[in-house]
């Protein structure tokens, strides 16, 4: 094997989406042979450079070169990229769970005699490849009997299969507990001394560190930094530094926090991945909320804030594990979505799309969804008070629309996040949950949230904020938790934290 | 158009059907050579159809949650039966036959409700079960005879409103008391909404509006209180219409005034969404599943009174109508759309097309081609209108471009 040679060279890579550029003059050079991470925020522009790397977005819609084994390639899809050698295994895993591991791995690429699949052959070629992977269960067995890890590595025995040289792992241990996580790192190492090359995206810098020879940090949509490294012997915080290095501005309004008593306190929660059997997704939380403070959440996408908030809002997700809850000094039991709206709490969810709004109603229906009691006289809805207080929230939250009668899908983003905060200021909270308010929202509006939030606080509400932009927290928030893997791991005043602080605590667990 | 919109409201895509039902209402009544408007016809096609639209309304509902119930027509036939057989068996009292019927009714939606929402089974292999289940339990208990049923319940499937008061009228006056009821209603209603139309920041509707609008409801009124109440001495508005009429009204409110209705539309639109907001979405399937077989043995218990006896085919592919009415009205597949007052429409135009045909003397089997073609015309329209974002009918007829903003 050559040394110092680059398996490929990506030179100047530039897409643009509609207002948006996503990368902008990207370069990452990888050395044959070697493991290579790239780190950086959420909506950085990883996931897009690799969409361009392997033909998601073709030749033709971005600028620059990719420069492949010393050849210019011009992939047009998957399948080109795929022959070229390169390989994705997606943070979603992609394999047919009704189907066995045989048909998974020649799923496409079957194995053809006489016009008839040969079944004894793709066995015995799976057997093979199974136990490069170190997988040793029979091919016959259904995808979804796997574990997760296990699946993990029959989409990586999939990809060996078609002769892989340059193998993409996209947050490969998001979802995986720890031990399958280490498997999944020895197995990379091993790939390694195979001659695979492996480009390893990931939040967790401790694994970053444990194998990667190479690191290159990217920041909304530029490279950073990109530099060779000694495999255990990483300097994380020069990484982190790289990665939020982007100072505040003055985007947030100016506040004067008025903070009270303690209103919202949670002990030792502790919540099951419904999907994933023993996988925990939050272990032994516990945090407090005064009344007037706002409290923020930072956590990379996957640590567990959405699942805690949801899980605290009414057990809406996941399975209960113990923990209890306390509002104004007395313990409740939320067991469902209505007692948590009845015991003062309300929840925005971060998918606004998805888990926020009934696409199909009209403003006015939206505002009362939460509390349609508050409009019930003898069992009948008054609509005229449903108006009203649509009206009410219409002036004064300043909902840009011509008619509360029209349908939320009408409204911009920013306008239908006003909505959904309209409907829960309409349960009269005390504790309020934001998870992520200010997702896919312009500048303006998000000011506007902004502002919002702070009158929330001053009328002596707990707000608790779940963000993962930095800047924000730290501009809005009085006080930080930050969580990674389901774990609570500081607590911070925010006058005295600092965006590497932060990340820090996001990310590391190897000290 | 501005004038029409001001009358009848913005949204003026919700009166396609209602136009298609008067047009076809009219090009019957011309073939047919005025055989269709007689009092006669229309009582008939009331008390005939009010069982198929009785059904409507619990499948409108069922079709919100976005499920499907194929079991009514058996459930109904079932519940017909049983009533039957216990009246004659056990002597008992017509009325506690009727209760055993209605109870037989709410227990098989207990049932369907309990697999579908306790253990998320989709609705359409829980109710083809109940199908299967319902309709063999009618030929079983049956023997595949049928049975005669009491006597008193022909008046509630086939029956008229009494004779009373002066003759001067011209017509059954009980209908006519009706008809004066339905505009005395409209009118306070819409008085009350027009005083309450300036309201926060909406815009006052203009008065001239609600005027027309008053006397337009009022000819439509009074023109089928005539025409229902001016027919042979002794006949009506016929009973099964005035039930329908009433739960008509009560499902109404129920689906737009009530939490219950609120949260049905919620889980058809969002159930993720739904759930979030505090909603109870088994609770929601479960009720939505019994009060359509509820509702079911209803329709049962009044077709064994029209045609006197409960039969072993009773109830065969009432389901279908029912689900083609909701459809033509224009409730959506994935659930969240669809309104009880466009599903009564939707039911109409299947009875109107049902009647005419028959007068003009094309058989049951063209009848069932061309039912099928309107079904599938109603709906590719629909789809494709809310595609284009076009407007309705009488929007292009009236030559509106604007999309209307739901």
């Amino acid at each position: 094997m050559e040394n110092n040679s680059f398996i490929l060279q990506m030179q100047g890579i530039t897409k643009e989406f509609p207002g948006v550029k996503a990368l902008d003059d990207v370069n990452l050079s990888v050395k044959e042979g070697t493991i290579h991470a790239i780190c950086g925020e959420n909506g950085a522009g990883k996931s897009t450079l690799m969409k361009v790397l392997s033909g998601v977005y073709p030749y033709g819609t971005y600028d620059g070169d990719i420069v492949y084994m010393g050849q210019v390639m011009k992939f047009k899809n998957i399948k080109e990229s795929e022959s070229a050698g390169i390989a994705i295994i997606h943070q979603e895993l992609t394999m047919i769970p009704e189907l066995s591991i045989t048909e998974n791995i020649f799923m496409g690429n079957e194995i053809i005699k006489k016009g008839m699949i040969d079944w004894a052959e793709e066995k015995r070629r799976t057997y093979e490849i199974l136990k490069k992977v170190g997988l040793s269960i029979n091919p016959d067995v259904l995808i979804k009997h796997l574990g997760v890890g296990q699946q993990q590595l029959v989409e990586i025995a999939k990809a060996l299969s078609k002769n892989v040289k340059l193998l993409i792992l996209d947050e490969p241990t998001s979802a995986l507990n720890e031990a399958d996580s280490e498997n999944l790192l020895n197995l990379m190492i091993d790939l390694k001394n195979k001659g695979i090359t492996c480009i390893m995206i990931s939040h967790k810098l401790n694994e970053i560190a444990a194998v990667s020879d190479a690191v290159t940090v990217i920041r909304d949509g530029h490279t950073v930094e990109s530099y060779d490294v000694e495999a255990g012997k990483v300097d994380e915080d020069k990484i982190i530094k790289a990665m939020v290095g982007r100072s505040i501005e003055n985007r947030y309004p100016e506040h004067e926090p008025n903070i009270g008593e303690v209103i919202f306190e949670v002990k030792n929660w502790c919540v099951e991945d419904p999907d994933v059997e023993g996988r925990m997704v939050c272990k032994n939380a516990s945090f407090n909320v005064r009344a007037g403070e706002i409290v923020g959440f930072a956590g990379l996408m996957g640590a567990g804030r959405t699942e805690l908030m949801r899980s605290l809002f009414g057990r809406n997700y996941g399975i209960y594990r113990g923990g209890s809850i306390k509002i104004k000094g007395r313990e409740v039991k939320l067991t469902s979505v209505e007692s948590a709206i009845k015991n003062g709490l309300a929840y925005v969810p971060e998918d606004r799309k998805n888990l926020g709004l009934n696409l199909l109603d009209s403003i006015r229906k939206t505002v009362v969804a939460a509390d349609l009691d508050k409009i019930t006289k003898h069992g009948l809805l008054d609509i005229n008070d449903e108006k009203k207080a649509a009206e009410e929230y219409r002036n004064s939250l300043k909902i840009k629309t011509s008619n509360v009668d029209a349908g939320v899908t009408t409204l911009s983003g920013g306008n239908q996040q006003k909505v959904v905060l309209s409907k829960w200021m309409f349960t009269e909270p005390d504790i309020l949950i934001l998870d992520e308010p200010t997702r896919g929202i312009d500048v303006g509006a998000k000011y506007e949230i902004y502002k919002l939030i702070h009158q929330l606080a001053d009328d002596g509400k707990a707000v608790i904020l779940v963000s993962s932009e930095l800047p924000e927290l730290l501009g809005m928030a009085d006080r930080i938790y930050t969580i990674f893997e389901g774990t609570i791991t500081g607590e911070l005043e925010s006058s005295e934290a600092n965006q590497e602080g932060l990340m820090k605590r996001m990310t590391i667990t190897s000290n | 158009m501005k004038y029409l919109k001001q009358v009848l409201g913005q949204d003026l895509r919700q009166y396609t059907m209602v136009v298609a039902l008067a047009a076809l209402i009219i090009i019957f009544n011309i073939i047919s050579g005025g055989r269709m408007l007689t009092s006669s016809n229309f009582q008939n096609l009331i008390s005939g159809n009010a069982y198929v639209l009785i059904l409507a309304l619990g499948m409108l509902m069922v079709i919100v949650i976005g499920q499907i119930d194929l079991s009514v027509g058996s459930v109904a036939g079932f519940a017909g039966m049983v009533m039957a057989l216990v009246a004659k068996n056990y002597n008992v009292p017509w009325w506690v036959a009727v209760l055993i019927a209605i109870a037989i009714g709410i227990l098989a939606g207990a049932w369907h409700g309990f697999f579908l929402a306790q253990l998320g089974i989709p609705g359409f292999i829980t109710t083809l079960g109940g199908m299967m289940i319902f309709r063999g339990g009618v030929i079983w208990i049956s023997h595949s005879i049928s049975v005669p049923a009491p006597e008193q319940l022909k008046w509630f499937g086939a029956g008229y409103l009494p004779e009373w008061g002066p003759a001067f009228t011209g017509m059954n006056n009980s209908t006519l008391l009706l008809g004066i009821i339905g505009i005395v209603c409209y009118v306070v209603a819409q008085l009350r909404k027009y005083k309450h139309s300036g309201d926060g920041n909406g815009t006052k509707d203009p008065l001239w509006a609600v005027i027309v609008r008053i006397a337009l409801m009022t000819l439509l009124i009074g023109y089928f209180t005539w025409l229902f109440g001016s027919g042979r001495v002794g006949t009506s508005f016929p009973v099964p219409g005035l039930i329908l009429l009433l739960l008509t009204i009560v499902y109404h409110i129920i689906t737009q005034r009530t939490k219950f209705g609120r949260h049905v539309y919620a889980v058809g639109g969002n159930k993720a969404a739904a759930a979030l907001s505090g909603v109870n979405v088994k609770k929601t399937y479960f009720l939505t599943m019994v009060n359509m077989s509820l509702l079911a043995s209803i329709a049962g218990i009044l077709f064994v009174g029209r045609s006197t006896a409960a039969g072993p085919a009773d109830g065969t592919s009432w389901e279908m109508d029912a689900i083609a009415s909701v459809f033509i009205g224009g409730a959506a597949v994935s659930g969240g759309v669809g309104t009880i007052l466009a599903t009564i429409v939707g039911g109409l135009v299947m009875a109107v097309l049902n009647n005419g045909l028959m007068l003009m003397g094309v058989g049951a089997d063209k009848t069932q081609v061309i039912k099928g073609f309107v079904l599938l015309a109603a709906v590719a329209f629909d789809v494709y209108n809310k595609k284009s974002g076009k407007s309705s009918i009488i929007g292009r007829v009236f030559g509106g471009n604007k999309k209307a903003a739901n």
